[in-house]
């Protein structure tokens, strides 16, 4: 089963962080990751750039409306994600834990997913 | 998480809403400055053992309000809140208070608090420290040494800028929409004052000082975050990465003033230019422009250019025409003469800015601009002129050095050989 770790934290914690908190994180995260893809358990990583950077584009009235900024107001902002592939929650949470050891602080949500396309690999 | 870089980090990136809402409570610097400080020294002590709150904000701004009220109320020798009280009341009032925070209050809190450092009265070196103090929260000790100042020097620069702040009286009912823009106009402009003292220090022995420019990134972000929607703070806070993104390539080893054309563009910091161009391309949909965006687009043609062969000075001269009318100043008009000489020649150049001299003549950019188009004309004895005078006007010693370089190298062309 695939899964999605989507990763929330606020920000701004996030932004206060020193270059060189920074580098140790991604650090850290980087060996658990490395690991997971030698065990053809790591998909798709992705770091976002920050939510000022963003733009929504709301589609449910009669004409679609874009909007500057992320499409959810709230404490914690989506920062990133991961696709892992593990033979079942417990097995995703323990992988979950593992990233959250290496990156302390925020939310993560363990989704199930249900497509992937894996498009084309991009430069 | 608990440890004290988290809380490190959450305590400086609370700042500016804390403090800004401690501000409208008492309407006082001092005593906001004082409750924040107090509220984070209970966080020190409660978090690593109650764990880290639902909203720290919130929570700082509820304990350094109840700590600054506990404070006046034992001064005036009533009885002090029993501590239980206090922390029942903690739970309720925080969700009360985070509801609050969310809307536009916190906007204009913020907004305030970075307004009242732009104060007409103060001059800009005042300004900038008084908002690196209060609002980022750098220790008087760390500002001095941006500054090149002593430590007591700035302590008092930074007293005399608050107190004359006190005096001037700060408006605190919510700004109405013109008023709003005004205020984010001044803001703005604040930042990116602060932005080049990094980039080009006005004086001293230090070119650069990234830490400056690291700070004004961080507080373009945050006023974009409270106004998403506004081109210009997008195209302010792009122009601030666009630039900053250069800083490791702009000086040598030994601390030497490399060009533009010169740098090793593979130092160039590519997050930076990635997260800066997004923000011109957003800021270009909305079809209003404005100086921050136009200097922007001017950042990003020089970053996408992969060599210096590449940049597309056709367009950077027709942005710097742009950015005449928006803006005419005779700084711009050399700038956009660089881009003429490119495109049309040095000579063109040099006629652009030949009637600027009166108006820029104690300009040290001037006459480097104007040295280098003389020699690239072949006119070396009025370019070794202009190369004199702009030495006896350089704002450091890197950028003495610099124009050193090309005198070094006039008079060995000029010795027989």
């Amino acid at each position: 089963m695939l899964y999605a770790i989507l990763c929330y934290h606020d920000e701004a914690v996030v932004g206060a962080w020193s270059k060189e908190e920074d580098a140790a994180v991604m650090g850290r995260l980087a060996i658990v990751q490395q690991r997971l893809a030698g065990e053809g358990r790591l998909g798709p990583v992705a770091r976002l750039m920050p939510t000022t950077t963003a733009t929504t584009l709301r589609k449910d009235g009669e004409a679609p409306v874009v909007i500057d900024g992320p499409f959810a107001e709230t404490k914690e902002q989506l920062l990133g994600f991961y696709v892992v592939d593990s033979a079942s929650l417990e097995e995703a949470l323990e992988i979950a834990q593992e990233l959250g050891r290496a990156n302390p602080g925020g939310t993560y949500e363990i989704r199930p997913v249900l497509v992937l396309h894996p498009g084309k690999a991009m430069k | 998480m608990t440890d004290i870089g988290w809380i490190d980090a959450a305590l400086t990136s609370a700042r500016p809403q804390a403090v800004a809402a401690l501000l409208r409570y008492f309407r006082d610097l001092d005593r906001a400055e004082e409750a924040f400080q107090e509220a984070c020294l209970r966080a020190l002590k409660n978090w690593p053992v109650n764990g880290p709150p639902r909203d720290p904000t919130a929570w700082l701004i509820l304990v350094g309000r109840n700590a600054a009220l506990d404070d006046v109320r034992r001064s005036s020798k009533s009885q002090a809140l029993p501590a239980d009280e206090l922390i029942s009341d903690l739970e309720d009032a925080e969700a009360d208070l985070a509801e609050r925070l969310d809307s536009a209050h916190y906007r204009d809190d913020v907004l305030r608090l970075l307004f009242i450092c732009c104060h007409p009265d103060l001059p800009a070196t005042q300004q900038i420290a008084l908002a690196l103090r209060i609002v980022s929260g750098l220790s008087v000790k760390e500002i001095a040494r941006a500054f090149l100042v002593s430590e007591s020097a700035m302590e008092q620069r930074i007293t005399r800028a608050k107190q004359r702040v006190a005096a001037a009286g700060v408006p605190y009912e919510t700004p109405g929409a013109v008023e709003r823009a005004e205020r984010l106009g001044v803001v703005a402009a604040m930042i990116y004052l602060l932005f080049n003292e990094g980039y080009s220090a006005s004086g001293g022995t230090v070119h650069v000082r990234a830490p400056l420019c690291d700070e004004a990134v961080r507080l373009a972000r945050l006023l974009l975050r409270l106004f998403p929607s506004e081109p210009e703070i997008m195209g302010l806070t792009a122009l601030c990465l666009l630039q900053h993104a250069r800083t490791p390539a702009r000086l040598d080893a030994d601390g030497a003033i490399v060009l533009l054309d010169d740098q090793d563009r593979a130092l160039w910091n590519r997050e930076m230019i990635a997260e800066g161009l997004a923000l011109v391309d957003k800021a270009l949909r909305h079809r209003r422009p404005g100086v921050y965006q136009v200097q922007a687009a001017i950042a990003a043609l020089h970053a996408r250019a992969a060599r210096p062969e590449d940049t597309d000075w056709a367009e950077i001269d027709l942005l710097y025409a742009t950015l005449e009318r928006l803006q005419p100043s005779p700084v711009v008009t050399l700038n956009r003469a660089v881009a003429v000489a490119k495109v049309r020649g040095p000579a063109a150049g040099l006629e652009m800015i030949e009637p600027l001299g009166n108006r820029l003549s104690g300009y040290f950019h001037y006459f480097g601009v104007k040295g280098a188009l003389l020699l690239q004309l072949g006119r070396a004895e009025d370019a070794r002129v202009a190369f004199d005078r702009a030495i006896a006007l350089a704002n450091t010693t890197a950028e003495a050095a610099h124009i050193r370089q090309h005198l070094d190298r006039l008079m060995k062309d000029s010795q027989p050989v």
